[in-house]
C-alpha cells in the first residue's frame, strides 16, 4: 500500500504504448471473420451455379438462414449476455423485419404481373385500376382489395427498407422507454416482453390487420424483376447475410469493447451500483434494447426472402425462447457463443425436426425424434445452465488456456487479515 | 459557514417502523464528519435518502449554493450532482478490470453516445493511474476486482469515488474488515479527500473516528442524539446509556 509519487505514474502513461488497434484487442473478432469468410466461400464453390454442385439450393438456403438466425442471436447476446435483460421478445422484432421487406417483394412482384395481364388489353389501364388489380391480388385470401394504411409504404423500395429498421426499433423504443422507466426487471420484463410477443402475433393472426392474417406473406423468394433461378439467387442472399452477419458481429464486437461495454457489463451485474456512479441506467438499457431490435430486424429481413414465406405463426412467443436457449447453449457473455448456439443448435434442430435423423426403437418404445427432439433441447437447456453456464463457448477458454478467475463468493485472497464476504456483510 | 448538504425533519418509516425520525443534519463545503451510531439505529437508511435511493416520507433534503432538492431526483442525477456513495459492504465490479472499474468511475460525459464513442486520452489513463497509486493498487491495475482482498475492494470503491470528483462522499463503514495498517491508510485517504470536499463517515469503530479528528453525530433511532467533538460526544450521559454504555 505504498503512496506513490503521481508524477511517476503520470510518466508511466506517456510512455505506455497508445490503444492498440480494435481487431489486435479482439482476436476472436478477426477469427470469426476468417471463419465466415471461408465458410461463405466453401458454400459457393459447392452449390450448383457458381461450383462443383454438391450442396443442394435448398441446403444453400438453409446455411443462409442459419447465418440470419446467427446474427439475431448476437443481438440477443448484447442484450442479454452483456446486458442482462432476458428479453423474450427479440424474435418479434426479428419477424417484423421480414413483414416489413415481405411487403414489398409481395408488392413489386404483383405489380409486375398485374401490368403484363394489363397489357394485352386494348385499353391501357390507369394507375388506379393497377392498384386496384394489385390490391385484390394480395388481398384476395382475405375477402378484401383494399390497400391498408400499413401498405402506404410498399411501392417504394427505398421507404419500405427504412421501415426494416423503423418498425421494429420504434416498437423497441415504445415498449423500452415504458418497462424500464417504470424499472421493470427480471422475470418481470421477460414476460412483458413475451406478452408483446404474444400481443403482435395474435394482432397479425386477425385477417383485418392488413398483412393477410394467417396466410402472412408469400412467394418471397422471388425477386421482382430478376430472371434469374433460385439456385443462383440462394447464393445471393447467403452473401448477403454472410455480410450483415460480419456487419453486425464487428458493431457488437466494437460496442462491448470500450467503455459502454463496461457500463453494460456494469449493469449486468449490479445494477444499483451503476446509478450511483451517474450513469442513467434506463438510458443505456433504451438504447440497448433499441439497437438490438434493429439488428434483429435486420436479420429477420435477410431470412424470411429465403424461407420464402412469413406468416404469424413465426412471432409465436416460443421462438424468442428458443432463441435465449441458443444463446445459452453457445454461452452468453461471448459474441461467438451466439453464433455457436445459434448454427449449431438450429442446425441439428432443422435435421431433427425434418424427419432425416433415425428413430431409435427401444423395442417397447419407439423414439421418434419429431416429437422428442424439443425434450432433448429443454434437457440439454437444462443441463447446460446446470453445469456448464459458460456454454459451449466455454470450450474455447480450455482450448486457449485462458485463466478467467471467477471468484464470486470464493475466499476473497491471500492477504492477511482480509475477511470472508459473509463477514463483511455484517 | 456555509452549508453543501441540509438535511431539514426528514422521517421515514419501513411497513409502520420509523428507520429515520424527523431527522435534521447540515455539513459544509469541505468537511469531515462521523456519523455513528449502535447498530439499526438509521445511518445506512440516512445516506439511502440523500442519495435518491429511499424517498422520505416528509422533509427537505437541500444541496449546493443553488438550495437546489434533491428529492425530486433520480439516483444518477444526484450522483452527477457530486454525492459519491461508498457502500457498506464493498460493491465493484467483480467481473471487470481494477482499471475499467477506475475508467468507469472517472468524472466524464454519462449519456448513453458519450460513451460509446469515448476512448480514453492518456491524460484519463494517467488519472487512473494516480487514483490506483494513491489506493495502493496501481500493481493490480490489470486485474480483476474480483481477485481482490476485502480490504483492497474497499479501497478500490473509496479510489473509484474519488475517481467521481465529487463535492459531497458519503462513506459507510469503510474500514470494515481491514487490518490495522489497513485503517491508518484508509484515514490518510478520507482526511486528504476532506481537505477539498464534504465527506460523511459511517463508523462504528470508536479508535478508526477517534484518528478521523473531526466532529462527530451520534444517531440513535433514526434522530441526532449528540453532535460536537468526539470527547465531547463521549460524555453526554444520553450516549453513554444508548451506545457506549453497551
Ligand atoms: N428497506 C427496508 N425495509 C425495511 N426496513 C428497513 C429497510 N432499510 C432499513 N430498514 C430498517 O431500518 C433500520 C435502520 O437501518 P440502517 O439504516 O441500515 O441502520 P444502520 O446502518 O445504522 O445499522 C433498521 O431497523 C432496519 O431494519
Ligand atoms: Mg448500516
Amino acid at each position: 500500500m505504498s503512496v506513490s509519487d503521481p508524477q511517476a505514474g503520470f510518466a508511466q502513461a506517456i510512455t505506455r504504448p497508445r490503444h492498440r488497434p480494435f481487431i489486435l484487442r479482439n482476436p476472436s473478432v478477426g477469427v470469426f471473420l476468417i471463419c465466415l469468410a471461408l465458410f461463405t466461400l466453401g458454400v459457393t464453390v459447392l452449390s450448383e451455379d457458381y461450383g462443383l454442385g454438391l450442396i443442394s439450393t435448398s441446403f444453400v438456403k438453409t446455411l443462409g438462414k442459419t447465418l440470419c438466425l446467427c446474427l439475431v442471436a448476437i443481438a440477443m447476446d448484447l442484450v442479454w449476455g452483456y446486458c442482462g435483460i432476458l428479453s423474450l421478445g427479440h424474435f418479434a422484432f426479428f419477424g417484423l423485419g421480414g413483414y416489413m421487406i415481405g411487403m414489398w417483394l409481395m408488392y413489386a412482384r404483383t405489380e409486375l404481373i398485374v401490368a403484363a395481364s394489363m397489357a394485352e388489353a386494348p385499353i391501357p389501364p390507369t394507375p388506379a385500376e393497377i392498384t386496384d388489380a394489385i390490391g385484390s391480388q394480395i388481398f384476395g385470401v382475405v375477402g378484401a382489395s383494399d390497400f391498408p394504411v400499413v401498405w402506404m409504404f410498399a411501392d417504394s423500395f427505398v421507404l419500405q427498407m427504412l421501415l426494416i429498421l423503423a418498425v421494429p426499433g420504434l416498437l423497441a423504443l415504445i415498449f423500452g422507454w415504458l418497462a424500464f422507466r417504470s424499472r421493470v426487471t427480471g422475470v418481470y420484463l421477460s414476460i412483458l416482453t413475451q406478452a408483446m410477443t404474444l400481443a403482435l402475433s395474435l394482432y397479425l393472426f386477425q385477417n383485418d390487420s392488413g398483412l393477410r392474417g394467417n396466410n402472412g406473406l408469400s412467394g418471397l423468394q422471388n425477386l421482382p424483376g430478376v430472371q434469374a433461378p433460385q439456385s443462383l439467387v440462394s447464393i445471393w442472399f447467403l452473401w448477403g447475410s454472410a455480410l450483415a452477419l460480419a456487419l453486425g458481429y464487428l458493431l457488437v464486437a466494437w460496442v462491448v469493447s470500450g467503455k459502454f461495454g463496461s457500463v453494460i457489463r456494469g449493469i449486468r451485474d449490479d445494477e444499483a451500483r451503476v446509478r450511483f456512479l451517474g450513469y442513467s441506467v434506463e438510458g443505456y438499457k433504451l438504447f440497448v434494447f433499441t439497437l438490438t431490435a434493429v439488428i434483429a430486424g435486420i436479420a429477420g429481413a435477410l431470412y424470411y426472402p429465403q424461407a420464402g414465406i412469413i406468416n404469424p405463426a413465426e412471432i409465436a412467443p416460443i421462438a424468442s425462447i428458443y432463441l435465449a436457449v441458443w444463446v445459452a447453449i453457445g454461452g452468453r457473455g461471448r459474441i461467438y457463443g451466439a453464433v455457436i448456439g445459434a448454427a449449431f443448435v438450429s442446425l441439428v434442430s432443422t435435421w431433427f425436426t425434418g424427419g432425416q435423423a433415425p428413430s431409435v426403437d427401444l423395442g417397447f418404445y419407439r423414439i421418434d425424434w419429431v416429437d422428442w427432439w424439443l425434450v432433448v433441447l429443454g434437457l440439454a437447456f437444462v443441463l447446460v445452465t446446470l453445469f456448464a453456464p459458460k456454454g459451449i463457448g466455454g470450450l474455447v477458454d480450455l482450448l486457449t488456456w485462458r485463466r478467467h478467475p471467477d471468484r464470486h463468493g470464493a475466499d476473497l485472497g491471500p492477504d492477511q487479515g482480509s475477511l470472508r464476504e459473509e463477514e463483511a456483510e455484517t | 459557514m456555509s452549508t453543501l448538504l441540509e438535511v431539514s425533519g426528514v422521517s421515514v418509516s419501513f411497513d409502520g417502523f420509523k428507520a429515520i425520525n424527523n431527522l435534521s443534519f447540515r455539513i459544509g463545503p469541505a468537511e469531515l464528519r462521523a456519523i455513528i451510531g449502535p447498530n439499526g439505529a438509521g445511518k445506512t437508511t440516512f445516506m439511502d435518502i440523500v442519495t435518491g435511493k429511499t424517498r422520505p416520507d416528509e422533509g427537505r433534503v437541500i444541496w449546493g449554493e443553488r438550495s437546489v432538492s434533491l428529492l425530486r431526483m433520480s439516483e444518477s442525477r444526484i450522483a452527477q450532482e457530486g454525492i459519491g456513495r461508498k457502500f457498506q459492504r464493498p460493491t465493484v465490479f467483480e467481473d471487470q478490470s481494477v482499471h475499467d472499474n477506475l475508467l468507469m468511475a472517472l468524472k466524464k460525459p454519462r449519456g448513453p453516445f458519450a460513451v460509446l464513442f469515448y476512448r480514453p486520452e492518456s491524460p484519463d489513463e494517467a488519472r487512473v493511474e494516480e487514483l490506483a497509486a494513491e489506493i495502493g493498487l496501481e500493481a493490480a491495475l490489470p486485474r480483476k476486482a474480483g481477485e481482490l482482498s476485502h480490504g483492497q475492494k474497499q479501497w478500490l470503491e473509496i479510489g473509484m469515488l474519488l475517481a467521481q470528483e465529487p463535492k459531497l462522499l458519503l462513506v459507510d463503514e469503510p474500514a470494515a474488515g481491514m487490518t490495522l495498517s489497513e485503517r491508518e491508510h484508509t484515514t490518510d485517504i478520507l482526511r486528504r479527500a476532506a481537505e477539498t470536499r464534504a465527506v460523511v463517515v459511517v463508523e462504528h469503530d470508536m479508535e478508526f473516528v477517534r484518528r478521523l479528528d473531526c466532529k462527530v453525530t451520534v444517531l440513535h433511532e433514526g434522530s441526532v442524539l449528540a453532535e460536537g467533538t468526539l470527547d465531547h460526544v463521549t460524555q453526554n450521559r444520553q450516549v453513554i446509556d444508548v451506545y457506549l454504555g453497551r
